[in-house]
């Protein structure tokens, strides 16, 4: 019985000073997201500023915070599909309703 | 070892590793599986949302009603219990217990507070009209925000619980997987809140 080897593996893991920067990275796109709301420009500019920070955002902390940039592809397997499925489902409720 | 990937590792090297056909714990693939499922769960409900935004049946519009910087710092405090857990969760396996426990009650408190904000935020917006009745709009928002809320009060209820355990003794660093799969559910309800954030408040639409 030892519990050393998941402290060995912790060495592995980003540390609490990359996980801080990266919090500031997602406070600066918050602050950048909820600009848009103040800026007069295109609508579609706008939209697509907003979803390009949201996916930054969902990147950063699906991958570095829930760490499956560093696990099996297994795992990145299974929630991929389930992702692929909301999004499938997403453009599909767009198409029928012509929203958008 | 060297061909096992790090959460492989973990599994074969952790007291609590159970043999499984894939290297992977089972409790840590049901977690992943259960957020996909929710996924597709908040990913139809966040669409039918878009869908019927703009059916506001002569009630408060979206921009009518919506505070949005009220709304960032309530996606602040969730975005920074991210943080606070993902450090619970590393200091535990580096063996530091108490440091362990302090971020975890403080990821429990900024899910508190959040979920505060969400009471006011649905409080205002009932004074101001808006209700579950009032509209497709009020109806949609209040499913899909209430439905949020409920998974980050069930989030709190677990970290406090952890917590609890943690102070007993029962979360040594060689258990670390059990407050590790409590994290994966936290960090799913905060990237829920990001895409509803940009979704659901900031994105113009047509009215």
């Amino acid at each position: 019985m030892s519990s050393a080897p998941v402290s060995h593996h912790a060495h592995e893991l980003p540390n609490p000073a990359t996980y801080v920067k990266l919090a500031v990275i997602l406070g600066i796109f918050t602050i950048i997201e909820t600009a848009t709301y103040y800026i007069h420009i295109s609508e579609l500019v706008i939209t697509l500023v907003l979803l390009f920070f949201m996916t930054c955002k969902f990147v950063l902390v699906v991958g570095y915070y829930m760490h499956l940039k560093f696990e099996s592809k297994i795992l990145v397997a299974v929630f991929s599909v389930g992702m692929m499925v909301a999004l499938a489902a997403m453009l599909a409720l767009i198409a029928i309703n012509h929203n958008f | 070892m060297s061909g096992l990937s790090q959460a492989q590792q973990i599994a074969h090297h952790s007291d609590e590793a159970h043999a499984t056909s894939t290297g992977i714990s089972h409790n840590k693939i049901m977690m992943w599986a259960f957020l996909a499922s929710d996924c597709m769960f908040f990913g139809s409900f966040i669409m039918t949302f878009m869908v019927y935004r703009g059916k506001a049946a002569g009630g408060p519009r979206p921009q009518d009603i919506w505070d949005i910087p009220y709304t960032s710092v309530s996606a602040a405090v969730l975005l920074l219990s991210s943080l606070a857990i993902v450090l619970a969760l590393t200091y535990l396996q580096r063996g530091n217990e108490r440091a362990f426990r302090i971020w975890l009650v403080a990821t429990a408190a900024l899910g508190l507070m959040f979920l505060g904000g969400q009471f006011y935020e649905f409080t205002t917006f009932y004074h101001d009209g808006l209700t579950l009745h009032s509209s497709l709009f009020g109806s949609t928002f209040f499913v899909l925000t209430g439905f949020h809320g409920t998974h980050v009060a069930i989030g709190v209820i677990w970290l406090l619980s952890l917590a609890w355990l943690s102070k007993k003794g029962k979360i040594p660093p060689s258990r670390s997987e059990m407050p590790e799969i409590a994290a994966l559910y936290w960090h799913f309800v905060d990237i829920v809140w990001i895409i509803i954030f940009a979704v659901v408040y900031l994105i113009p639409y047509k009215s």
